[in-house]
């Protein structure tokens, strides 16, 4: 199957009165039409700069995406388009929804206006149709009374009626590439459960591509066909949902899924991952990992991994495996 | 028994409070230096403002000319400034005098000398009047900020009001009726200055009441006036800062407004402002500038000065822009 | 709306109750002789002291404060603040007529200030610590600093005098009609002056406000729609960052009045802040008092005004 998105060595550093900070630090990973990838790691490992990146919004300065980064979108690299061009496709082609929705929405305009404008940008229609197209977006996301809501200001809607305005704006051109930050963190437990169904349901409707950045493995588990998994700004395992969780091997993902409270296991006591995630201003010489990892040997701690090829779309990043070349 | 517990708390919670304050409060000088170093305006605003207290203090010892004293001679009224010493016999004997750099005034005054002695009544009236509004400030929005409901009410009714009547007008109607003077002139700018204070020390008041270590203390049964004092209060002194720096700026400057009209400091003694009054007659500021310029510019770059440093203190001094 | 409006207009009312008692206290517990205030000192000595205590009688001075003061504003209620000692006529009439001048003076320095500030402002925010944000910033900071009298008279020294561009003072020349460039051309400076103080604190104001607003994620959001940089930040930003701007304009109604006392002094503009400040002068007690009330009813209308137009760009505010 043809790539939809591909992300090649992407490297945004940030250059800070301290120092540079790498914060996503050659990361490569694709994504085909329709499917939903998830991008898993703690905070500060560089998933939301990498999704930042991809629309080009990195704030310069202090950021930069740096040569020899290559982010390829239906066969052409957006890092080589021209800032005019690249605006045809925010919000178009690929649009993307954000991990605060009571802060996402500009206060003082109305929700309806806030959806006509991309309709009115991207689309050509006039006042009057998108109007009725951001109603009917309205009634798509599942908000009540859209006629209504249509001309509210967002402060008088809740969080999760926010975020449906949100998905409702990312979805009103028919993306072929939604990218969700966090879309359910800051929402109430009950009404995430509901924004990852609408979500699932809509992507599906609409036929887009969703990447999907969380730290929540559960969130992974429901929604995703494949994982990335991310740390300190490098991609430390990558495979589809299904042998992630059967099979994780890179120590951190293992770490990450014992330190996942689970519904039916019944485990008296949950894991964590020993230390904290390495000052991006001061990383380890060799894997960024190897500080906090049970496993380590000597060369982690003098040399970076490299890549290993374990099957079919199933890589990982660790000296374990790379013996074996490969195959395991 | 009760009452014996209690203050053995205090006295612990007071011990943990001096120890961490003194483990900080370097670091914290330190961080500020840092920030505020970056604003060069504001070091060198600083350094100027040392300089002029520096003249003022050291005034007779700068000034080569009695301020008050008026020229040997008629045809000295009016000089133009100059940096050459020279000879004169219109006493009846030769005598040497000392250049007028900044020229002298219509009665023959060295402009230089008033200047310099001016400095030190303009900056002590900025400082007085900014020590009397700070104080009222403080206090009134501590009660208001404290005691809230009703006194609350209507202490922030009356900040209001005198907010609502323009000061220059209210200025010049009190120096009217009660006789300009100096000490009047500290007084009533302190006294219609302190509004903004007030009320931004009720705001920090109510915003510190409701924080978690102030309930602590009120649980253990800390008093009221300990609570003000040693914990909202330290917690107000750096906006307290930042306002006095900013009010030594605006006193100066009400200051010379009111001399405008005759109403500020009374001559023979000389300020800044008054200084200024020869700048009413536009021929004078045509025909003998330096008696209005050299004034006017000293105001000018000691209050950009205050404002800069102020503006500097600010930044340094406001956690929430720590990025 | 309404109910709004009705609720700040009940809550202005103290206000100047309180207004009324401090103006009412600063004059009359000032050192001197009470009658002085309210008998023209020139007809006391020409008619008598058999005349003056009938007059002290008449008017109640003979009376404890308190009821003074209430028979004071029952008159000011009725919109009568007595008659002018200098000018034979009611203080009501004099401030009437020189009311609209202030005003035509506080809003054109206004729009001045805001019309450099704003723009101004963005550039600084947008374009911080680069060259065209220490220049503004400083060009602000010196306007904060001058004091206004002698920025004045430079103004004319150099405008009127040297360069014979502008007129020194007055609000015309033409007193047989109205001509527009005439009115302009002797409002420039005194409406410079006069903006000089807001034009600075707005632009410092515009800078906060801009930067903190181009942090917040719907700006983020804004442009990960597509929209261009210039729509960002015309629309998006600057929408948002009007807010705290417009607020400032109540608190700057006081300082706009203050200022007009000495530019209005300066120029010869025939407003009320001049007026105020001759009055104290010639000791026309009536007319000092009655200018300190209209100016209080026009700061607090203003901050009024003020806090409608924040609920009109801030729909967050709610009116109830």
């Amino acid at each position: 199957m043809e790539k939809l998105l591909d992300i090649r060595n992407l490297r945004t550093y940030f250059y800070t009165e301290d120092g540079v900070v790498p914060a996503v630090d050659g990361v490569s990973f694709y994504i085909k039409p329709g499917e939903t990838l998830g991008v898993v790691g703690e905070s500060g490992c560089g998933k939301s700069v990498t999704s930042i990146s991809t629309l080009r919004l990195v704030p310069n300065p202090p950021g930069k995406i740096m040569e020899g980064s290559e982010i390829i979108f239906e066969g052409t690299d957006l890092l080589k388009l021209s800032e005019a061009e690249m605006r045809k496709i925010r919000g178009n082609k690929i649009s993307m929804i954000f991990q605060e929705p009571m802060t996402s929405l500009n206060p003082v305009f109305r929700i309806g206006d806030q959806i006509a404008e991309v309709l009115l940008l991207h689309q050509g229609l006039n006042k009057a149709e998108a109007r009725e197209k951001a109603i009917e977006m309205l009634k798509l996301v599942g908000i009540p009374r859209p006629e209504k809501v249509v001309d509210d200001y967002p402060h008088s809607l809740s969080g999760g009626m926010r975020q449906r305005v949100m998905i409702a704006m990312a979805l009103a051109c028919n993306p072929r590439l939604l990218i969700a930050d966090e879309p359910t963190t800051a929402l109430d437990v009950t009404v995430q459960a509901q924004i990852l169904d609408l979500m699932n349901d809509l992507k599906k409707k609409v036929n887009a591509a969703v990447m999907l950045i969380t730290h929540n493995l559960g969130v992974v588990a429901e929604s995703c066909d494949r994982v990335v998994v991310m740390y300190a700004g490098k991609v430390v395992e990558e495979g589809d949902v299904y042998s992630i969780f059967e099979d994780p091997k890179h120590p951190y993902t293992v770490g990450l899924l014992k330190s996942m409270p689970s519904a039916v296991g019944g485990q008296d006591k949950l894991d964590s991952i020993p230390g904290v995630v390495p000052n991006p201003l001061n990383l380890p010489k060799g894997c960024r990992f190897a500080p906090r990892c049970n496993k380590a040997m000597d060369i982690c701690r003098e040399k970076q991994p490299g890549l290993t090829v374990l099957g079919e779309e199933r890589t990982v990043r660790c000296f374990l495996y790379n013996r074996e070349d490969g195959v395991k | 028994m009760a009452e014996l517990k209690l203050n053995n708390n205090d006295a612990q919670i007071e011990l943990a409070e001096s120890a961490e304050y003194s483990d900080t409060i370097g670091k914290k000088l330190k961080i500020f230096w840092r920030r505020f170093r970056k604003n060069k305006l504001a070091v060198i605003s600083l350094f100027m403002l040392i300089f002029l207290y520096m003249v003022a203090i050291f005034a007779p010892l700068i000034a080569p000319y009695d301020p008050d004293g008026t020229a040997d001679d008629v045809m000295m009224a009016d000089m133009a400034p100059s940096f050459h010493s020279y000879q004169s016999d219109v006493t009846g004997e030769m005598k040497t005098y000392a250049p007028n750099y900044f020229g002298r005034d219509e009665l023959g005054r060295d402009v230089f000398s008033r200047c310099v002695y001016a400095g030190r009544i303009s900056l002590t009236v900025g400082f007085v009047s900014v020590a009397i509004f700070i104080t009222i400030g403080t206090v009134w929005g501590c009660i208001a900020g404290y005691y809230g409901g009703i006194v609350d009410n209507i202490m922030m009714r009356i900040v209001d009001a005198i907010m609502s009547i323009p000061t220059m007008p209210l200025l010049i109607t009190v120096m009217a009726l009660f006789k300009p003077s100096i000490y009047n002139v500290m007084i009533v700018l302190g006294l219609t200055g302190w509004t903004g204070i007030a009320r931004f020390v009720r705001a920090e008041f109510l915003s510190l009441m409701k924080r978690d270590y102030v309930e602590a203390a009120r649980c253990i049964g800390a008093r009221d006036r300990r609570i003000i004092f040693s914990h909202v209060l330290p917690n107000a002194v750096a906006p307290i800062i930042v306002a006095a720096t900013m009010g030594m700026a605006s006193a100066i400057l009400s200051e010379s407004g009111l001399s405008f009209f005759g109403l500020g400091v009374q001559p023979p003694t000389a300020s800044w402002g008054n200084m200024l009054m020869n700048a009413q007659e536009l021929s004078t500021m045509v025909e003998a500038p330096w008696k209005a310029f050299y004034p006017g510019m000293l105001i000018f770059i000691t209050v950009l000065s205050f404002n800069f440093v102020g503006d500097a203190l600010r930044d340094a001094l406001d956690p929430r822009l720590k990025q | 709306m309404l109910k709004y409006t009705l609720k700040r207009i009940l809550q202005a009312i103290p206000l100047l109750i309180i207004i009324s008692i401090l103006t009412y206290l600063i004059i009359n517990l000032a050192p001197g002789d009470p009658t002085a205030f309210f008998i023209n000192p020139e007809k006391a000595s020409r008619l008598g002291p058999d005349y003056v205590a009938n007059i002290k009688h008449h008017l109640g001075l003979d009376q404890p404060l308190h009821i003074r003061y209430f028979k004071w504003l029952g008159n000011v209620l009725r919109g009568d603040f007595g008659e002018s000692f200098f000018e034979q006529r009611s203080v009501m009439s004099i401030l009437w007529e020189a009311l609209p001048n202030t005003i035509i003076l506080s809003l054109v320095a206004e729009l001045i200030a805001l019309i450099v500030a704003i723009p101004a402002g963005i550039i600084c925010a947008l374009k911080r610590n680069s060259i065209w944000d220490y220049i503004f910033s400083t060009i602000s900071f010196i306007g904060m600093s001058l004091p206004t009298f002698w920025f004045g008279l430079m103004l004319i020294l150099v405008f009127s005098l040297k360069l014979g561009w502008l007129p020194t003072a007055g609000m015309r020349d033409n007193f047989d009609a109205f001509v527009f460039t005439d009115r302009l051309r002797h409002i420039i400076l005194p409406a410079i002056v006069l903006g000089m103080g807001g034009m600075a604190a707005n632009m410092r104001y515009m800078r906060g406000a801009m930067l903190e607003v181009i942090r917040q994620d719907y700006i983020r959001t804004a442009r990960s729609k597509g929209l261009s940089e210039k729509v960002v930040i015309v629309k998006h930003a600057l929408r948002n960052a009007l807010i705290p701007i417009v607020t400032m304009f109540g608190f700057s109604i006081p300082a706009l009045f203050s200022g007009a006392a000495i530019t209005e002094t300066i120029f010869a503009w025939p407003g009320v802040g001049r007026i105020a400040i001759e009055a104290v002068f010639s000791n026309d007690y009536p007319l000092v008092m009655g200018n300190f009330m209209i100016i209080a009813v026009m700061t607090v209308v203003g901050s009024l005004v003020a806090d409608l137009l924040y609920a009109v760009v801030d729909p967050r505010i709610k009116y109830e």
